[in-house]
């Protein structure tokens, strides 16, 4: 029992990570209408440099904060310079356009940092167990990822519902040129949407970083597990893509946890232990060809032009 | 397609040409590795073609068709693997298990459509990917080594190089001509029109879904046979072979190449291939260049090496 409650925070703090990623994409994918295979590189790009600037600084928080900014800076500049020209183009051109994009980031890490990887180290405090129910403790860190990310998520709630700049992204989204022709400068709206977006996934990947190694082709197969929860929540739906996440976070870290037990109790130990791994890692693909089947559309569908 | 002696046409002439005398030159310059090499390009052909079949011509960006390769090259070595090396037996079941993976990815992904469409075969093959890892008994995430080619009694001897790039470029000439045959043939035609204006297509009465899912399953089936053949060229299988950037690679092949014609690919994959090669022999961080060329193919050569054949026949 307390290993399942274990493992359900386990799962929403996957599900939290998954969700910032997903919302940078479904932004970027709803409102510029891009396909971002890049978005991986940002979360790595996060990752690298938080992991830089803390052993800087010799302070994590400072790192952290850092990194942030860079991510966003980086983000924008990529924009501008490589991501534009892609604006209106066909699917197909985005996804081959950002995949060059994607190779091109690995090998600059590569470049810079060598490819033996970084490690990222929390500050003392925070190595902490805290007691969550009596009798269960659990990583102070793991519940700081959690509670950062819903202010995230509040804070991006906020963002686009409520100010003036969350205003012109939505009307930007329904109808580029009319926000264009009334005085706004929409290239440079964009080039905002597209660094918000790349400071979330760089955000997921400092976050992620002292619990895994910080290391090239990090953001990618994450990358491909948050497509999963845009097919499940809906494109362009941000409620869908938090919904979804938390959804395939525990779904996952559950399966993983639990179901090479169950399938042993059913089979012969060896057999369990072999088929264990790969039929829970196959849960959440079953997942989404279930929810293919009934709403091809996702869960929380946006409402499109 | 005009059956003229225009540049393209003496391009794609000259390709082939090259291709299948390739193992001849290595043999006077005693070149072993460029054997090897074209072995594998000859390979990736196939299946860049078979991506090509539904991409380019019927609208459907697969962002996972690797995941062919995989299926066919583990129903080699996983049949190898339980002493079953005959060859008559182990390509057709190549085939069977590819098509009918591409039945069901089919299914559930023609259903949507657009960037929907891109993200699910990306997903699925993802899935298969890590099935693949979590098969301890065969190899799991390091791979395994497949000690034996498949085996075709006396009729072909697949451990001859030769022999085996000769058949590969046989079966890439095959499925050139089947595509091409398709394409041309009433089914191509609803498949094409269907990609130009689906809802039409069906108010004129054709059940266009089924046509969509046939050709998929088909392209499937053809991967799945580039599949077979890559586990042979390597005598080894591993989760790497439908690694998701393999499926981008394949994709580029064929926009590379160009997408409106079934041979194009070929030329893509040759090119990327041999460019990759190059590239990796002036320096070590070799996809810092090649990146930022497909961003430049995009942007700039759409109609890939193919379209610039075109503009030289109208020019």
């Amino acid at each position: 029992m307390l290993y399942l409650i274990e493992q359900c925070l386990n799962g929403i703090q996957l599900g939290m990570l998954l969700f910032l990623l997903a919302a940078g994409l479904t932004l970027i994918f709803g409102i510029l209408d891009l396909v971002n295979l890049a978005h991986g590189s940002l979360y790595m790009l996060g990752a690298y440099f938080a992991a830089t600037f803390a052993a800087l600084t010799d302070s994590f928080l400072a790192g952290i904060g850092l990194a942030l900014l860079a991510t966003l800076v980086a983000g924008m500049a990529l924009e501008v310079i490589a991501i534009r020209p892609l604006y209106g183009r066909d699917h197909l051109d985005q996804v081959l356009g950002t995949f060059g994009l994607l190779l091109f980031f690995n090998e600059l890490v590569r470049l810079i940092w060598g490819p033996a990887g970084l490690t990222l180290s929390l500050p003392p405090e925070m190595l902490s167990a805290v007691e969550v129910l009596p009798g269960v403790y659990y990583p102070l860190y793991r519940l700081v990822i959690i509670l950062a990310t819903l202010t995230v998520a509040l804070l991006l709630y906020a963002l686009v519902m409520r100010t003036r700049i969350g205003m012109l992204i939505r009307a930007g989204a329904s109808n580029r040129e009319m926000v264009g022709a009334l005085g706004v400068n929409i290239k440079l709206l964009y080039t905002l949407v597209f660094g918000l977006g790349a400071a979330l996934a760089g955000f997921a990947g400092m976050m992620q970083a002292p619990l895994a190694f910080v290391q090239i082709g990090m953001g990618e197969n994450i990358l491909i597990l948050a497509f999963v929860v845009i097919i499940i929540g809906g494109i362009g739906s941000i409620r869908g893509a938090f919904v979804a996440a938390i959804i395939v976070g525990i779904i996952d870290t559950i399966g993983r946890a639990f179901l090479p037990d169950l399938i042993r109790h059913f089979v012969s130990y060896s057999a369990g232990s072999s088929a264990g791994p790969a039929l829970s890692s196959m849960l959440i693909y079953t997942l989404m060809a279930a929810v293919l089947v009934f709403r091809p559309e996702g869960l929380f569908p946006a409402a499109r032009r | 397609m005009s059956g003229r002696l225009s540049p393209r046409n003496a391009f794609v002439a000259g390709v082939i040409t090259i291709l299948a005398l390739v193992p001849v030159y290595a043999e006077a310059t005693g070149n072993t590795f460029m054997v090897s090499l074209f072995t594998r390009i000859v390979i990736l052909a196939i299946a860049a073609v078979s991506l090509n079949l539904i991409m380019g011509f019927g609208g459907m960006v697969s962002f996972g068709h690797a995941v062919y390769l995989g299926i066919g090259g583990y129903a080699v070595g996983i049949l190898a693997k339980e002493g079953i090396d005959s060859g008559l037996l182990q390509w057709p079941l190549a085939l069977a298990a590819s098509a009918l993976f591409a039945l069901a990815v089919g299914a559930l992904s023609l259903r949507t459509r657009g960037v929907y469409f891109i993200m699910i075969t990306l997903a699925f093959a993802q899935m298969v990917y890590y099935v693949a890892i979590g098969l301890d008994r065969y190899g799991g995430d390091d791979g395994m080594t497949i000690y034996k080619r498949s085996q075709f009694g006396g009729l072909i001897d697949l451990s001859n190089k030769m022999a085996f790039y000769y058949l590969c470029l046989a079966l890439l000439l095959a499925t050139i001509y089947i595509v091409w045959r398709l394409v041309h043939s009433r089914f191509g035609m609803v498949i094409q029109g269907a990609r130009s204006n689906e809802r039409r297509m069906r108010a004129i009465g054709f059940p266009t879904y089924r046509y969509k899912l046939l050709c998929f399953v088909f392209a499937g089936m053809l991967c799945g046979l580039a599949g077979a053949l890559l586990a042979n060229h390597t005598d080894f299988i591993s989760p790497a072979l439908m690694h998701w950037t393999r499926s981008g690679d394949l994709i580029v092949m064929a926009v590379l190449g160009g997408m409106g014609t079934v041979f194009g690919p070929v030329i893509g994959a040759v090119a990327l291939l041999v460019l990759e090669e190059l590239l990796s022999g002036i320096t070590e961080y070799w996809q810092i260049i090649l990146g930022p060329l497909f961003l430049l193919v995009v942007l700039f050569a759409r109609g890939g090496i193919d379209g610039l054949l075109a503009g030289v026949r109208r020019g």
